[in-house]
């Protein structure tokens, strides 16, 4: 840090460039937390959302019940779950999976893909069975095979019709990323919380985070509008 | 009964705290959002500004910041008024924040904002000629607003509602990290202290999915009747 800002934040008692730092650091752990997990669930969730529009319900079926189950209940007992579930299974202790799963970010990462994962499925399902019949008779007609079909006409037309719900996941995601303070972590929340309980000034902690939050969150409201009007700009009138 | 090595009655108890916090969050959720709206339509600037702000401000903070502001931050902010009012009055008045009051300010606070933007919507979808012909009968502006208005906005609220509810009976959950002796937070110290996670998380987790799916059933049910007299496709 240039000497000149050290100098000024020494000035006052709280945001000191100590706190400062660990704001910083609480600010990457969190937006590395939200990506990999959005990353992630992403991939996941457009396979599963093909096969929840499959007309077989022993296919259906089970995803119906997974984004069910990951839908109806709190994510804070989705952490818990993973987190204190994990190093309960017989014998994991002893495989190299315990040295990625007793830090305690690989547990919450787990716990949020599968959580953003089960929202974006439905999403996408939403927007897959919301395609326009003659786009898919007309794929049929030039002889694409279903796979084709799905790459060149299906997805990419539901992806702009799911845009704007995934953009309220996204955010809903990086709200929901604080809980990550309650297993340990030292995210942006866990930071406010340290710097809480270190001068007792509940204020000055929390608005500062919030106020970090905020930035995050129109930062990312200001990018999908952005991608949103890429996306859809075949729609705009002519001379708008 | 289940007894759940002993924790089944505590379970319960702190089934009753969820539930009991989630319907007073839903209560000031409903009353801020029905104000909030008619703020936001109303001809009056500083409301507008006002209501604005309240709606932005909430969707850019997290919820759990949010309810760790009002809680650490309400307790000292309380303390100072509390110091206030006996240095100027001599009156020794004491008032101990707690979570449970925490939650269900922030949570309402949260939703509140959530609703207000349901109900905007749900107002703006009222034909304005039910309005002016209200108006015409002589009904006066609070007559006009409870009598047409409230009855004719709620079928488009309804499902917006719905959504916000489900997503606060959830958010609940978030409580017990504050302290709040929750079904969570019951779930969670019986869970570190015999061991088990799955024992005490699955059924809190079955409690959580009974409700939304039991939330989910009735606000269909609502729907269907709050729609009794609509001609479909019309």
């Amino acid at each position: 840090m240039p000497d000149f800002i050290v100098q000024w934040l020494n000035q006052n008692d709280i945001f000191t460039a100590t706190t400062m730092l660990h704001y910083w650091d609480g600010m990457v752990t969190t937006v590395q937390l939200v990506f990999l997990s959005l990353l992630l669930g992403l991939i996941v969730a457009v396979p599963l959302a093909v096969l929840r529009t499959s007309r077989n319900p022993f296919i259906s079926g089970p995803v119906w019940i997974y984004t069910y189950l990951f839908r109806g209940t709190p994510l804070l007992i989705q952490l818990y779950v993973i987190y204190y579930g994990v190093a309960q299974i017989e014998g994991i202790q002893e495989t190299f999976w315990w040295e990625i799963f007793k830090e305690p970010f690989y547990p919450a990462l787990l716990a949020f893909t599968l959580n953003t994962a089960a929202y974006t499925t439905e999403i996408i399902r939403g927007a897959l069975a919301a395609t326009p019949a003659g786009e898919i008779e007309a794929a049929k007609a030039y002889g694409m095979s279903w796979f084709m079909r799905l790459r060149r006409i299906v997805l990419p037309s539901a992806a702009r019709r799911a845009v704007q719900a995934y953009s309220n996941e996204v955010i809903f995601m990086l709200h929901s990323s604080a809980i990550a303070s309650v297993v340990t972590i030292v995210d942006l929340t866990g930071a406010a919380r340290d710097i809480y309980s270190r001068f007792y000034a509940p204020f000055e902690a929390f608005i500062a985070v919030a106020l970090i939050y905020m930035a995050l969150t129109f930062t990312l409201v200001f990018v999908f509008r952005k991608l949103e009007q890429r996306l859809l700009r075949h729609l705009k009138p002519a001379n708008g | 009964m289940l007894d759940l090595k002993g924790y089944g009655p505590a379970l319960m108890e702190g089934a009753v705290v969820t539930i009991e916090l989630a319907f007073l969050s839903l209560a000031l959720a409903l009353a801020l959002g029905l104000l909030g709206a008619t703020s936001k339509l109303s001809h009056n600037r500083f409301l507008r500004m006002t209501a604005t702000t309240y709606t932005t401000l909430i969707r850019g903070v997290p919820d759990l910041v949010m309810m760790l502001l009002f809680y650490y931050g309400g307790q000292l902010a309380v303390n100072n008024l509390s110091d206030l009012i006996y240095e100027r009055f001599g009156v020794d008045w004491f008032f101990q924040f707690n979570p449970f009051i925490a939650g269900v300010l922030t949570i309402g606070l949260i939703f509140g904002a959530y609703m207000t933007e349901t109900f905007r919507g749900a107002f703006l979808a009222v034909d304005s000629g039910q309005i002016e012909a209200a108006r015409a009968y002589g009904f006066t502006r609070w007559h006009t607003f409870r009598r047409v208005m409230i009855p004719q906005m709620m079928r488009h609220a309804l499902p917006g509602i719905g959504n916000n509810w489900q997503v606060l009976l959830k958010t609940t959950a978030l409580v017990s990290i504050i302290g709040l002796t929750d079904m969570v937070r019951v779930a969670e110290q019986a869970a570190k202290a015999e061991r088990s996670p799955f024992l005490f998380f699955i059924p809190v987790a079955l409690v959580y999915l009974a409700l939304t799916a039991g939330s989910e059933l009735f606000i269909k049910w609502l729907d269907k009747r709050a729609n009794a007299g609509v001609v479909k496709g019309d």
